[in-house]
């Protein structure tokens, strides 16, 4: 099943043009309210997270459905210096994306090399790492935690970085070895003729031509790493080398009553999520069905 | 290619999956088997560490708790999240123009981390300051405004509730995919033959689902029985109220990081290693189902 691929195919198309026009919408006009009308009670907390976060938080516990205006970004002072949000926004970005471009990396060069290959002992690799797939990996957080402590990983983000960037691959490789395995071979006969190595082809001519599926499988990962709390709650003991989910933990703690400054610390954790999902919306959505379908 | 050739490209992150995954997902079954004095391993405990979890307080009563949540949570999540997901999908069907911005807007709370989620539903929620309760009261609903996190009657269902607000996009999504591969023709045959909407929803197009539905319903087991972001932002590491929302990875959590038993270790592995069985028997238990329910459909 090509998960996202909704279009009909050409020659269905064309033979029953007339069908196509009657085809009408479940639910009429009704259908469509009843839509937008979840849409809009879907994003409605989203909505209040935002604007709760650009009120004074005595106004908020007065009327907690009032309109921020005039906006301030008092609160978001509060959660940024006082809060340390600063740090565990420049953590998050270190640990997120240094375990995605390793993952991204890696995983590109075994999925070419899986595709490539007709030994019985690549096979059994690629085996391996599908197995991963159904490997719940926070069943294995003590093991982790042992095997940090014993070489000086606990409380390191590269420990963090190099532990999701290895729980990435089986993910990464599944989808890349399928959009390699689709490319002509004669690139690569075309290309030794010339005399490229096989690095030399490899990225010069692979790699360009798989990119569009390499960022859907990066952008895919960033998510999950980005959000993950199990990890760094366990992994991280120092207040400086916390991640946005776990310093949110300590910052709602600390701030019970001041709300207005809670919401602004999870606009802050979510609105590089935000960004990324403007920018690449497809990308996503396409990932989400990737991801569901495995 | 050349074998060696492959075998370069594959090998860094075979590395890093050896190390960081496969070790210790490996291991971790094995702390469940050995005696734990603190952090040394000592003799072969052959099954003792799971029999402490079926005698042993705080076992006796928290893990069938536990378990029982996380079948709750199951079955709440499946229930509402395929019927509202299916019925969404299916009025998105043939809608060609607003289809793609719908179901974009409803995957927006998946971006969102489940730790972000819990506490933004808690503030929500709250009985103090709350715009839920608000919005009831001012709509004459004043019956409603309960605190919703803080009595053992409600708190898990919302959590039940707001883990379907944040993941409805998948079944969407998935739902979309599927329907899109229902004939038109099939449909529509049956309406030239005088079948009414609801009759040819249920006979047809329910039917030709059943492969997406057992999709969705295979992982969605999975993610419930691992569940812990979400309640330990909402009920804290101990599921509070009164345990109403302990889960049981939390259970796991305390037993690892916050009990101080000398056979933490062993105990908690042990939760893990049953953890994972459950996960792994009821995942290849439903895939068994499921094939069979379609072989019967198709055959």
């Amino acid at each position: 099943m090509t998960a996202l691929d909704t279009e009909r195919p050409a020659d269905v198309q064309r033979s029953a043009p007339v069908r196509r026009g009657k085809a009408k919408p479940v639910g009429g006009v009704v259908g469509s309210i009843a839509l937008w009308v979840y849409a809009i009670g879907a994003l409605l907390p989203l909505v209040l997270m935002v604007s709760s976060s650009l009120r004074p938080n005595g106004d908020l516990v007065k009327d907690p459905l009032g309109a921020p205006w005039p906006p301030t970004l008092d609160s978001y002072k509060t959660a940024w210096t006082d809060g340390s949000f600063a740090t565990y926004f420049v953590n998050s970005l270190l640990v997120t994306c240094g375990a995605v471009l390793l993952s991204t990396a890696v995983a590109t060069m075994a999925a070419y090399g899986l595709a490539r290959s007709r030994s019985r002992l690549l096979g059994a690799v690629e085996s391996l790492f599908m197995s991963g797939l159904m490997l719940p990996i926070h069943l294995a957080i003590l093991p982790i935690f042992y095997l940090f402590d014993g070489v000086g990983l606990i409380d390191s983000r590269l420990g963090l970085a190099l532990m999701y960037a290895a729980s990435g691959v089986p993910f990464s490789v599944f989808v890349l070895t399928t959009f390699f395995r689709q490319l002509p071979e004669e690139l690569e006969e075309a290309a030794a003729l010339d005399g490229a190595s096989p690095w030399q082809t490899f990225v010069r001519i692979m790699v360009p031509m798989v990119k569009p599926a390499v960022a859907t499988v990066a952008i895919f990962r960033f998510v999950p790493i980005w959000n993950d709390f199990l990890f760094p709650l366990v992994l991280l003991r120092d207040d400086s080398k916390y991640t946005l989910p776990v310093g949110l933990t300590t910052f709602f703690g600390e701030n019970e009553a001041n709300y207005s400054a809670i919401f602004a610390g999870l606009v802050i954790t979510t609105v590089p999520l935000i960004v990324l999902f403007l920018l690449a919306t497809k990308q996503i959505v396409a990932g989400l069905t990737a991801g569901m379908s495995k | 290619m050349r074998r060696r050739t492959s075998l370069l490209f594959v090998t860094p992150a075979l590395l890093l999956f050896g190390v960081f995954v496969l070790y210790p997902m490996v291991t971790a079954f094995s702390y469940a088997f050995f005696d734990w004095k603190g952090t040394t391993r000592s003799d072969f405990a052959g099954l003792d560490n799971f029999r402490t979890l079926f005698t042993k307080a705080p076992f006796t009563t928290d893990l069938p708790r536990a378990i029982g949540h996380n079948a709750l949570f199951f079955i709440g999540t499946m229930l509402v999240q395929n019927t509202i997901g299916l019925s969404i999908a299916y009025f998105l069907y043939r809608r060609d123009r607003t289809r793609r911005i719908l179901q974009t807007l409803y995957a927006m709370p998946y971006l969102l981390s489940p730790i972000v989620i819990g506490y933004l539903w808690t503030l929500l929620l709250s009985p103090t300051f709350g715009p839920v309760n608000t919005l009831l009261t001012k709509v004459g609903l004043e019956s409603w405004a309960v605190p919703w996190l803080g009595q053992p009657s409600t708190a898990l269902w919302v959590v039940v509730l707001v883990s379907v607000w944040q993941w409805i996009g998948f079944p969407v999504l998935l739902y979309g995919a599927a329907l899109g591969g229902v004939p038109d023709d099939l449909t529509e045959a049956a309406r030239v033959d005088g079948a009414s909407h609801r009759q040819s929803f249920f006979k047809i197009v329910l039917p030709l689902l059943v492969p997406a539905i057992g999709t969705v319903s295979v992982l969605t087991f999975i993610f419930a029985m691992e569940a812990f972001a979400l309640p330990y932002a909402i009920g804290g590491s101990t599921g509070n109220p009164a345990g109403a929302t302990d889960f049981v990875s939390l259970l796991f959590y305390r037993t690892a990081f916050d009990s101080g038993a000398p056979d933490a270790v062993g105990t908690s592995s042990a939760l893990a290693t049953l953890l994972f069985v459950l996960i792994f028997g009821g995942a290849m238990l439903a895939t068994w189902v499921l094939r069979r329910q379609e072989r019967r459909i198709t055959g």
